[in-house]
């Protein structure tokens, strides 16, 4: 793969960006020395773009558009095999999560799929307390323009009392719905 | 005391069998399942993804209910659940300012002194192996099992602790007290690809394929998950991710509280099997024609065991029958011709000579050697240069 990258200084956003996501991660992205013990044990590092060690040697270089261009943060499935793995005891799954939300926060999302998917089943929870596990099939598929993605499982699932046409509605849905208010409110604060 | 219980989303829907099955499994060890009141979703991996406070709020609003109910223990049978409502405990134990940041979220009180279980644990270290095999009436012998641990029952460590998280053997203890066989195998602690199966069909599919490939290539007949996503995963996408590798995998998937409650006696009905997409009862079905099989075998192992044992009598009589036969031989060679049989034993001519002489006197002394010369031949030589020497020695007297 050619790759051009620009090794000047990190620039002081850049920098922030690094320690923002260091802080929330709870570790340190200085400890790996690029084993690559993570993308050895990774199971879908075969899919990504840049596995977790060049994720992690983006990070350590300062290259925060090439770490929030990738596809890799959007793949991993947080199964945390890293992580458990690093002989360096970098959470590396937490810091891909972290990488998660601050792309999120920067409208910079390199794969849709898994946003809107997220977006999907968290709307779900504000409105009625829990998971509408079809509601977020439908929303998840009207998104990614793809309507008819997984329709051959829709009716076996009713056969098999597996799904309900109605949302789950708790009472203390109205109590759920301010708790993602308070959240939304703190972080425009 | 009640044990307090958090059924997740899934229970009420595509993991409606583990919800039948996890309270048949307690009603079966005798214990008391107390729902949390009210409760809400847990925000699973979409929350975690999108906001840290977010993630900690959802699943402390549960906990906060459960301190309200005074529930000490929690169990939650959904991986994600159990993962989620463990890691909101254990970080607002440890920072009491986020702790009372999460008050203020949830506006309610939250001490975070309740603490969640898995499922496993609560098996294993909560009610024991012991206690489970007390209960199996009808043990899943001739089944042969991968137990499939997933990702969050076993990892990060700081927050299950309690299973190796490379080899872990809990599930497999339970298994094996149910009567079934637990195979040894490298995939029981692989990711299954979770919601990738959703978002990323292609990308889940070779993922699920794998974890049933290795399974198989162990000698798995069935895997068991305890689990929700796994389940979703590997049964009900099962179909399409052999389509992408154009195979039929063809591998029923349990809930291992779906066997613990079938050892106990429970229906297949009862605890959700014809609701499986990959079928799941013929398997179950054939198991006792199998156990039967290996108990007959393991008999006509038995049997054969105890025939060889007489059979070994019996060669040993038959070589007494064949041995005296010789022996008897070698005694009339001794009285039709003494010379020659003498000079089998003895070179020297003349010593031989004595020897005939000798045994044609005494008739125990014939027996003696013919049946040394029958076991040893070395023996029969010493004992008649012994007998030739005593005759010399007494003539010279």
């Amino acid at each position: 793969m050619k790759q051009t990258l620009n090794l000047a200084p990190p620039s002081a956003a850049d920098k922030e960006f690094i320690s923002r996501i260091e802080e929330a991660a709870d570790t340190s992205i200085k400890l790996c020395y690029q084993c690559g013990k993570c993308t050895a044990g990774c199971p879908a590092a075969f899919a990504m773009d840049s596995p977790p060690r060049q994720i992690i040697r983006y990070l350590q270089l300062g290259l925060v558009e090439e770490v929030l261009a990738a596809q890799s943060i959007w793949i991993c499935a947080t199964c945390e095999t890293c992580s458990a793995r690093c002989p360096r005891g970098v959470d590396i799954a937490s810091l891909m999560d972290a990488c998660r939300r601050e792309a999120l926060a920067a409208g910079k999302i390199s794969d849709k799929k898994v946003a809107v998917f997220n977006e999907a089943f968290l709307n779900g929870v504000k409105n009625f307390g829990r998971t509408y596990e079809a509601g977020l099939l439908i929303q998840h598929n009207l998104k990614t323009m793809q309507p008819l993605k997984d329709a051959q499982l829709g009716l076996p699932m009713m056969k098999r009392g597996k799904v309900s046409i109605l949302p789950d509605r708790i009472k203390g849905k109205d109590q759920v719905k301010k708790i993602f208010q308070r959240i939304e409110t703190m972080g425009r604060e | 005391m009640p044990l307090g219980y958090y059924p997740g989303c899934s229970g009420e829907g595509s993991g409606i069998e583990y919800k039948m099955s996890t309270e048949k499994t307690a009603e079966m060890l005798g214990i008391k399942l107390q729902e949390l009141e009210d409760w809400n979703c847990c925000g699973a991996t979409s929350a975690h993804n999108t906001n840290q406070l977010l993630a900690l709020a959802l699943p402390a609003r549960n906990l906060a209910i459960a301190e309200q109910m005074e529930l000490e223990t929690v169990l939650a049978p959904c991986a994600a659940c159990f993962s989620r409502h463990r890691a909101t405990e254990i970080k607002a134990r440890e920072d009491q300012a986020l702790r009372s940041k999460i008050e203020g979220i949830i506006d309610m009180e939250f001490q975070a002194s309740s603490h969640t279980v898995s499922i496993l644990e609560w098996l294993v270290n909560d009610v024991g192996v012991d206690k489970i095999k007390e209960k199996v009436s009808k043990p899943l012998k001739a089944m042969k099992a991968a137990c499939y641990y997933g990702c969050l029952l076993v990892r990060p460590e700081e927050y299950t602790g309690f299973d190796d998280n490379e080899d872990p053997q809990s599930m497999d203890q339970i298994i094996k007290a149910t009567g079934a066989e637990a195979v040894d195998w490298a995939y029981k602690t692989e990711c299954c690809g979770a919601a990738l199966a959703t978002s990323r069909p292609e990308i889940g599919a070779k993922m699920i394929y794998e974890v049933i490939q290795n399974a198989r290539e162990a000698g798995a007949e069935c895997i068991v998950t305890a689990c929700p996503l796994c389940m979703l995963n590997l049964d009900m996408r099962q179909a399409g991710a052999g389509k992408q590798y154009g195979v039929n995998l063809n591998m029923p998937v349990y809930y291992l509280t779906e066997l613990v409650a079938l050892a106990g006696g429970y229906s297949q009905e009862e605890i959700g099997i014809p609701r499986h997409f990959v079928e799941a009862s013929s398997y179950l079905n054939t198991l006792p024609a199998k156990a039967a099989q290996m108990e007959a075998e393991e008999a006509a192992r038995q049997a054969k065991a105890g025939k060889k044992g007489a059979a070994k009598a019996a060669d040993t009589a038959e070589d007494a029958e064949a041995n005296k036969k010789k022996i008897d031989a070698m005694i009339k060679g001794f009285q039709k011709n003494p010379d020659k049989m003498a000079l089998r034993l003895i070179q020297d001519e003349e010593r031989a000579k004595i020897l005939a002489e000798i045994v044609a006197a005494d008739e125990k002394k014939i027996n003696k050697l013919a049946e040394l010369m029958v076991i040893d031949q070395e023996k029969a030589s010493k004992a008649a240069e012994a007998y030739v020497t005593g005759e010399i020695k007494k003539r010279e007297k």
